[in-house]
């Protein structure tokens, strides 16, 4: 069975995570908690993953496992979880309603912040997670609408505001990639502005040259996201029977 | 030991219009909701509400109780947003601080230890220092010189949070896996408040949960209420899960006017004992045991 795109994002997101050693990995959408218990159980076997409530869990667990079948490790409430934070020893994937070239996030409100036309949850921990350790974004819906110009609200730090936000702020930030469904992008540019890394296989650069809203670095051979080998192939499978992931990212 | 009980009529008596209350619990999770309902039906308007916001927050904008908001987010953890908070946010209707959730707590916090402020990197860069222009930074007075955002006290007039279980002095156990911060609210507040599924002897408290469970001290609280099912329709484990079902009907009807109306009338217009009976957790008609389990 050949790999699905949503196959191609999982385990995009799953190299969010490698060369991290005994980190706290925190995952929001499918396929990034997909991916992070694929790192788990391949190339970041140190990896200590969350029950998305209050404890760390053992192993990797198989997605939707109800609570009472999960081993937990340890306990970990929210006051906890900032102390993890501050530490830097954890790595990240968030959500993000809107990123931009910089890598700024935005899930506070789209518009003029003292009025928005359409409030979203709030910056939550964005600020004090960009800040403090590695922060990579999933948008499964890349479009010009999400890959803007320049975000809104700035709830996520990106390059150019780390920079201006003094030594402070710099000095423990990296937005790593933005993996989204149709590419994967990093920010290994002179300026720190957002560059095409690879398209998943069935993605022209074309295409996601015209769903981004602002210019991209594209460098003269784009390669393409990286097939999941045989083993990867079947734990994706084994780590999301149902197939969830083919729900958030359509072929 | 003093007996600190009394009802959500005596509770709300201590509060006044213009003040500045914590609301402990998370999202949709153990909310003292019972509290809030009482709020609702009470001539208190003109509020600061300080809360990791859930249905609280959204309930007390939607009945035209709330001046401003102080927030990281609110949400209602299975639905991501919640629409009257919303409305009020995009109509303009109410004033709003937003900050990052860590300096929410380090706010809660400073105000508890009775400092102005708390250092931290989170905030710098991000627009949160744009949309706060109040908010400052200090520079390490030390070699490294570093400059990190002070968070302001969260000074609180009142707080209220909710526990599964409580003695009548006033402390308090949380049977769930995450006490959240409702420790830290109780401490940055000047009239402290608890609601508790049940009051039960003090020698009892071991027979619910470890200690670490006993987490709220009496030295935190100036009265405490019975309100069983009191968190509902938020999440309040091991006693019961959220309600699923019947947040989706307040967001349903959130919709328009009419149909929120409908709902307030049914649900918000009546005493608590009457809406215990027709929507609370253990209301007869699905009579169902306490579920186990922390996952929401």
């Amino acid at each position: 069975m050949s790999p699905t795109r949503a196959d191609y994002c999982a385990l995009a997101c799953a190299e969010v995570f490698r060369g991290d050693g005994e980190v706290m990995a925190s995952a929001f959408g499918t396929a990034p908690a997909i991916g992070a218990r694929l790192a788990r159980l391949t190339f970041a076997p140190d990896l200590v993953l969350t029950d998305g409530d209050a404890a760390l869990v053992s192993g990797a667990p198989v997605l939707g496992t109800p609570p009472g079948s999960l081993v937990l490790e340890s306990h970990m409430p929210y006051r906890k979880v900032f102390d993890v934070v501050w530490s830097g020893r954890r790595n990240l994937i968030m959500m993000a309603s809107q990123v931009d070239r910089s890598g700024n996030q935005n899930i506070s409100a789209i518009g003029d912040w003292a009025r928005p036309s359409a409030q979203l949850v709030g910056v939550r921990g964005a600020p004090g997670n960009t800040v403090n350790h590695s922060t990579s974004y999933w948008v499964p819906n890349h479009s010009p609408r999400s890959f803007v110009e320049q975000v809104d609200v700035v709830s996520g730090v990106g390059y150019e505001r780390a920079d201006s936000g003094g030594p402070a702020a710099r000095r423990f930030h990296e937005i790593r990639f933005v993996v989204s469904n149709l590419g994967v992008f990093d920010f290994d540019t002179p300026s720190r502005t957002m560059r095409l890394r690879s398209v998943h296989p069935g993605v022209s650069v074309d295409q996601v040259v015209e769903a981004t809203g602002f210019t991209l670095t594209i460098p003269d051979n784009v390669p393409l996201t990286r097939e999941p080998t045989p083993d990867e192939q079947q734990l994706l499978q084994m780590l999301d029977p149902k197939g969830l992931r083919e729900r958030e990212v359509k072929e | 030991m003093s007996d600190k009980q009394l009802d959500l009529d005596g509770l709300v008596a201590e509060l006044s219009s213009g003040m500045t209350l914590g609301i402990g619990g998370w999202g949709s999770r153990r909310k003292p909701m019972a509290a809030v309902r009482a709020i609702l039906r009470s001539d208190l308007t003109d509020l600061t509400i300080v809360s990791y916001g859930g249905p609280d927050v959204g309930l007390l904008c939607a009945a035209g109780k709330v001046a401003k908001v102080v927030y990281g987010f609110v949400t209602l953890d299975s639905i991501p947003t919640d629409p009257h908070f919303k409305r009020a946010r995009q109509t303009g209707a109410i004033e709003a601080m937003e900050v990052d959730e860590g300096m929410f707590y380090l706010g809660l916090l400073a105000a508890s230890q009775r400092v102005p402020f708390l250092p931290t990197r989170a905030g710098l860069g991000s627009d949160v220092m744009r949309v706060n222009p109040g908010l400052k930074t200090v520079t390490s007075p030390y070699e490294d010189g570093e400059e990190l955002v002070a968070m302001p006290a969260l000074n609180l007039d009142a707080a209220i949070v909710h526990v599964n279980r409580a003695d009548t002095s006033g402390s308090g156990q949380i049977l769930g896996p995450d006490p959240f911060f409702d420790e830290l609210f109780l401490g940055a507040a000047r009239k402290r408040f608890i609601t508790t599924e049940a009051i039960i002897p003090t020698e009892e408290f071991l027979d619910h949960g470890p200690i670490q469970t006993m987490c709220i001290s009496r030295l935190l609280t100036d009265g405490v209420v019975a309100t069983p099912g009191g968190a509902h329709f938020t999440a309040c484990v091991p006693d019961y899960q959220r309600d699923e079902a019947f947040q989706k009907e307040y967001v349903t009807a959130a919709a328009d006017d009419d149909s929120w109306a409908a709902f307030a009338a049914r649900y918000l217009a009546i005493d608590e004992a009457s809406y215990q009976q027709s929507a609370g957790p253990f209301r007869s008609e699905t009579a169902q045991p306490p579920r186990e389990g922390g996952g929401q």
